[in-house]
């Protein structure tokens, strides 16, 4: 347990060192959304129409784009290589890193997500559904982003390549969490997507991090 | 090892007896169904002439997921049993699969043409096919990815079964995502059941798309075994001539003792 | 230096016709050898004959197609993380974290072998006691691999497994690597080490891997 928070700390502190970084990825996502109203008008009711689509697509793309780096800067200094044979399982290694990294992408999004709700005039109800659909879903897309980080280490145009072998893999988490959204716009119940996220984080959890586990012991061995 | 060894061999022994016979399959096979779909086989009461679309577009979607299936088992002894000639097959079948899934797209979005009036309709099913499609590309383009083709096909195996497990989850939400989305006239696919004068033109044509496949792959598979006899020839002649040189450096310096 | 003294008692550990497949090709076949406490070996062999392949496998890194490793008699692959325990190794990078300062990586490896006890007195042993606190961006190549040697002086291990570990260093530093290593040995270590710069490793036994290539027939047959 130690070591797991260990490794939690290392990343969290390394990613405070570069803070920029972090930063970086909230600007992406805020920038999106800023475009948004230059693109399709201020209407405020066409705007509240397709803020929960437009918040949740942001959010997805400012997670993958990020995800990229989970495991590449380790991979590039040989880090990764003595993290795969420490005394210590590698999937506890990468719930760690996932976990690290939900809290310095995932979490920061969370926190701006009801400014953006706002300027996108998403209303009261709309509110809440977005911050708990966003509260399950961004884990899922850490856990998912993760496979895909651990499969391209070492690949030519890794970034690409990435956005190709994990979007795919989104697509539920995406309507899941939209349509719960929208739902709660229009008034109507919104328990059940949000349930289905739910359990999508806890079923799809071992199974990513098992993925992830034997992408990167299959690096190893390129 | 010796196993190992000798597997390939026989493999291509064994194709070369399938390969004739699929082949005669397929065209007897499709030339029947093509009979029975353009001229032995009523037009639909609702969709006219346009239904006979159908005897490729259904048959093409069944195999692009049949061939996603069989790459999500042979990724599946390739990682557990580590078996050469699984991964290859993987690399064999997926372009077969993406092209299957490309014309059940094609097919699927000239039946929408006179059905819709527009050639692209965000049809639940077209939908989930155009996403497998995606899944197919990922797989090719990580498997190319790599320098080291082995490592590739490795990372494309893992790749493959992360996909086979989103799959369902990924029809259930574009399902679930359609039903909110869904204009009420529109005309599914599903359609009312199919009448048995349909059937016989169905089963054959997708019979025929199964022995296609089996010729496709196993030509395919020459291609695949022939290029990783190529790197491994290439790779043991460099270290044949580097052993060879440190041999005549050694005996050298023997000389000059 | 540091060592426990509770795992005086002799180890063994061998490598039993182990042979590597990589890239479609075999790479080497039927390399054995054994090694006891106290006990080192030189990997030998020209560039590309497989030395960091072999200590990969060493490692647990990469698995080979044919053989085994064993601990006394316990096949290391059975369970990985017991033999990870018992190992350091060194590639050929030095897994040190520019945003982090010299003790701030080294604690971090330490810690994950459960103990940060030593890390002050192995800074000690490499004198970078004094750069404890500069970020490591600051650092040369040759003081990054002297960070990267101290991480494996920080948490007791018997088995080194050290691939090119003196590349960059100075004459002084390999000189008190070697004491180092000469320590280790004494009290019960073994080393199995690759090299190109001539170290002094007294009584190592040495590994050729010229002599386990494959028979250039071999090839011929693999597809």
């Amino acid at each position: 347990m130690t070591t797991f928070i260990e490794i939690v700390r290392r990343d969290l502190r390394l990613s405070m060192r570069h803070g920029m970084d972090t930063i970086m990825v909230v600007m992406f996502f805020v920038l999106v959304i800023l475009l948004l109203p230059l693109g399709v008008g201020p209407e405020p009711t066409v705007l509240a129409r397709i803020s929960g689509g437009m918040i949740w697509v942001s959010a997805l793309l400012a997670s993958m784009l990020s995800v990229e780096r989970l495991f590449q800067t380790d991979y590039e200094d040989g880090s990764l290589e003595l993290l795969v044979i420490q005394p210590f399982m590698l999937e506890l290694t990468v719930t760690a890193k996932v976990i690290s990294h939900w809290l310095i992408t995932g979490l920061p999004l969370l926190i701006i997500a009801p400014l953006l709700a706002g300027m996108l005039h998403t209303g009261k109800d709309g509110f809440a559904a977005l911050l708990l659909t966003l509260a399950v879903g961004t884990p899922l897309l850490s856990l998912i982003g993760s496979i895909g980080a651990a499969l391209i280490l070492g690949a030519r145009q890794g970034s690409i390549l990435l956005s190709l072998l994990v979007l795919p893999l989104y697509i539920p988490i995406l309507i899941f969490g939209v349509s719960a959204v929208d739902a709660a716009i229009h008034g109507l119940p919104w328990r059940l997507p949000v349930l289905i996220l739910g359990s999508l984080l806890i079923g799809l959890a071992p199974f990513s991090v098992w993925a992830t586990a034997a992408a990167l012991r299959e690096t190893m061995r390129r | 090892m010796l196993n190992r060894f000798a597997n390939p061999i026989r493999f291509l022994r064994l194709a070369d007896q399938i390969q004739p016979w699929a082949a005669i399959l397929t065209l007897v096979l499709f030339a029947a169904g093509l009979y029975f779909a353009l001229f032995n086989s009523p037009p639909d009461y609702q969709q006219g002439e346009t239904v006979r679309i159908m005897y490729i577009h259904v048959p093409s979607a069944w195999m692009a997921l049949f061939c996603y299936t069989l790459l999500a088992i042979t990724s599946g002894v390739a990682m557990i049993w580590k078996h050469p000639l699984a991964n290859l097959a993987g690399r064999a079948t997926a372009p077969i699969g993406a092209t299957f899934t490309f014309l059940a797209l094609i097919t699927g979005s000239i039946w929408g043409k006179p059905m819709w009036g527009t050639w692209w309709v965000w049809d639940a099913r077209l939908t989930s096919m155009f996403i497998l499609f995606f899944l197919y590309l990922g797989y090719i383009a990580l498997q190319d990815a790599f320098d080291n083709a082995e490592g590739g096909s490795k990372a494309a195996a893992i790749l493959a079964l992360v996909g086979f497990i989103n799959v369902p989850i990924i029809k259930f939400s574009v399902d679930w995502w359609n039903t909110l989305h869904q204009p009420a006239s529109v005309i599914k696919f599903s359609g009312p059941a199919i009448h048995s004068t349909m059937l016989t033109p169905l089963l054959l044509t997708a019979l025929a798309f199964k022995g296609y496949y089996v010729w496709l792959f196993l030509i395919n598979m020459r291609g695949e075994i022939a290029e990783a006899r190529c790197r491994a020839l290439q790779v043991s002649q460099i270290q044949n001539a580097q052993v060879a040189k440190v041999a005549t450096s050694d005996a050298r310096d023997a000389h000059a003792d | 230096m540091v060592t426990s003294s509770s795992d005086r008692e002799n180890v063994y550990f061998a490598s039993d016709q182990v042979a590597c497949f990589r890239g479609g090709r075999t790479v080497f076949v039927g390399v054995t050898f054994s090694i006891n406490s106290g006990g080192a070996v030189l990997v030998k062999g020209p560039n590309g004959i497989g030395k960091s392949t072999m200590l990969r496998i060493l490692a647990g890194l990469m698995r080979p197609i044919y053989g085994t490793l064993k601990w006394h008699d316990h096949k290391t692959h059975v369970e990985p993380e017991i033999h990870f325990k018992r190992i350091h190794y060194v590639g050929h990078h030095d897994p040190v974290k520019p945003a982090l300062t010299v003790i701030e990586n080294v604690s971090f490896w330490a810690s994950l072998h459960g103990t940060r006890d030593h890390v002050q007195s192995a800074l000690e042993e490499f004198d970078i006691a004094h750069l404890a606190d500069v970020p490591a961006r600051f650092l040369s190549a040759g003081q990054k691999r002297k960070v990267n040697l101290t991480r494996i002086l920080t948490a007791p291990t018997r088995l080194w497994l050290l691939d090119e570990p003196t590349t960059g260093l100075d004459a002084a530093t390999v000189a008190k690597f070697e004491q180092c290593m000469a320590a280790h040995r004494n009290s019960g270590g073994m080393i199995i080490l690759s090299t190109h710069t001539p170290l002094d490793l007294p009584e190592a036994q040495v590994l050729n891997l010229s002599d386990y290539q494959p028979e250039a027939a071999a090839h011929d047959n693999l597809y």
